[in-house]
């Protein structure tokens, strides 16, 4: 698999980690949310047969976490963004 | 018909026109007590152990494509019960005890081969932690060995013993471990099952499951609706596709799992070797071709293929354990999807809706375990109560910080 990294170009898929769902950005605030929210953003996932976005972390290369939407079918990287960019807009982060 | 040295005679002598279709090819009918989702190894062997051993009448398989097309025939074919924790170690013991007895009790081949496993350490923490492991086995009933560098060294002189990063320190060894013929078991399952009146139904596609007031009332297939008392989920690799037909979320996400095997070669592994240093594991099939495989690809993926990375590293794992690996050619290779669960273990529970079951979550140790999952999933089915072994497998574990995690690397599927 090709990574098109936005910053990079594109790059071998072996140069990086993959981190698991990017659902893992909408972390809730262990101070106030409910037990069963916490059980569920830990250990439960889609796990889609199809389109699925997911957090990628560039280890041999710049370091930069990105969002790969990728196909569990057919492994076709369908968009690749920086998790940076998608974290403001879903409001995390300053 | 029952197989025996004087039936191949009998056959023999009278043209072999005598032999039967080992199972029937059933159309589905309107109800059954339970319907079991997936036609693998887990699912024929659950309905083998319900209608053998629970003396369930009324039982049927469904199976989206053809019978045992799933990770039954897409493994590397080792069976032992080498784990160190107690919610585990137990429930695979039990299940080599029952692949030791498996091919009287369901008078089928399986070519159940206890060759031995050889699991090699590298350093001094290493062995420390195989002694221990070791001691757990031989708690549960099981056999362990350590062996020294010079044990090893007469049993496999060909390794590479003196290297500099990872010399041999030592290993486990359980010779009761082995392989088996993966393909067989299926068969021998499903003609187990179908001789006892289990219903196999092929190219049967569930669509959907129906649950009305928090009960599960039966099954949408593609050969129509299909009434149950019970429905038992066993589609692991898909699990999550399953579960979701009944709005249900899994603590489950599906890896590929590549295996590989070489040209046919003269025999030279005596049994199972694994490296400790890297991941890779390989075993000698009976037709002569090394077996092998390492590491999933870790990315989620519902493809049974993998990508060459993965190739690269598992031969270099061969490489570095076993240098003469590198002379044979690569023959084939394939990949086979798992579920790969938070913590590295599997589930054999009742779900939050009655009368639905699941059997799920078996990461890449599903296949050792084929006789121990269907018997203790058709114990849970039959008497609604989890078999001593397999009590620790419950889908809740997570929420009672219960989890079996036998790499203690917490909550990220990839890394189990």
């Amino acid at each position: 698999m090709i990574i098109n990294h936005p910053l990079l170009g594109p790059r071998d898929a072996a140069e990086f980690v993959v981190l698991g769902d990017a659902c893992l950005i909408d972390r809730p605030d262990g101070m106030n949310s409910a037990s069963e929210e916490m059980h569920d953003y830990a250990y439960v996932r889609d796990n889609p047969a199809g389109e699925h976005r997911e957090l990628w972390y560039h280890e041999q290369g710049d370091r930069s976490w990105l969002v790969v939407t990728r196909s569990t079918l057919t492994h076709d990287v369908i968009k690749v963004e920086l998790a940076r960019d998608v974290a403001r807009a879903r409001g995390r982060s300053r | 018909m029952r197989y025996s040295a004087l039936r191949i005679l009998k056959e023999g002598l009278t043209g072999n026109r005598g032999w039967q279709p080992v199972w029937r090819e059933p159309e589905p009918k309107p109800e059954y007590d339970i319907v079991i989702i997936g036609g693998g190894g887990h699912g024929l062997s659950t309905a083998y152990y319900l209608a053998k051993e629970f003396g369930e009448r009324s039982v049927a398989v469904l199976e989206k494509g053809w019978l045992g097309s799933g990770n039954i025939g897409r493994n590397t074919t080792i069976i032992r019960s080498n784990y160190l924790l107690e919610g585990n170690q137990p429930f695979y013991e039990f299940s080599l005890k029952l692949w030791e007895g498996l091919e009287q009790d369901f008078n089928y081949n399986a070519m159940v081969s206890q060759r031995g496993i050889l699991n090699l350490c590298h350093s001094d923490p290493q062995r420390d932690a195989f002694v221990r492991r070791g001691n757990a086995m031989r708690l549960s009933g099981a056999d362990a060995m350590v062996l020294g560098p010079d044990e090893i060294r007469r049993m496999c002189p060909y390794l590479d013993h003196e290297n500099a990063r990872f010399p041999i320190t030592g290993a486990l060894w359980q010779p009761r471990g082995g392989t088996v013929r993966h393909d067989a078991v299926a068969w021998g399952y499903a003609r187990g099952a179908d001789q006892r009146g289990v219903d196999i139904i092929q190219n049967c596609e569930v669509t959907g499951i129906d649950i009305k007031d928090g009960r599960c009332l039966g099954v949408e297939t593609a050969k129509g609706p299909i009434k149950a008392k019970k429905v038992a989920m066993c589609a692991a690799g898909s699990s999550s596709r399953v579960a979701a037909l009944a709005g249900m979320r899994l603590p489950i996400e599906s890896h590929v799992l590549q295996a590989f095997v070489s040209e046919g070669l003269k025999p030279v592994l005596p049994g199972v070797i694994t490296f400790g240093a890297g991941h890779f594991y390989v075993s000698q099939s009976d037709k002569g071709g090394l077996v092998f495989g390492g590491d999933i690809d870790g990315y989620n993926t519902y493809a049974q293929r993998g990508n060459l990375p993965v190739v690269e590293d598992v031969c270099e794992g061969g490489m570095a354990i076993m240098p003469m690996i590198g002379r044979a050619r690569l023959l084939r290779m394939w990949g086979g999807v798992m579920d790969m669960s938070m913590d590295g273990s599997p589930f054999i529970d009742k779900t939050h809706v009655e009368g639905l079951y699941l059997n799920a979550g078996w990461c890449y140790g599903g296949f050792k375990a084929t006789p121990a999952s269907g018997y203790c999933y058709a114990h849970l089915l039959a008497t609604g109560q989890p078999h001593e072994t397999a009590r620790s497998f419950r889908l809740d574990r997570f929420r009672q910080g219960a989890m079996i995690d036998e790499k203690g690397v917490g909550a990220q599927p990839n890394l189990h």
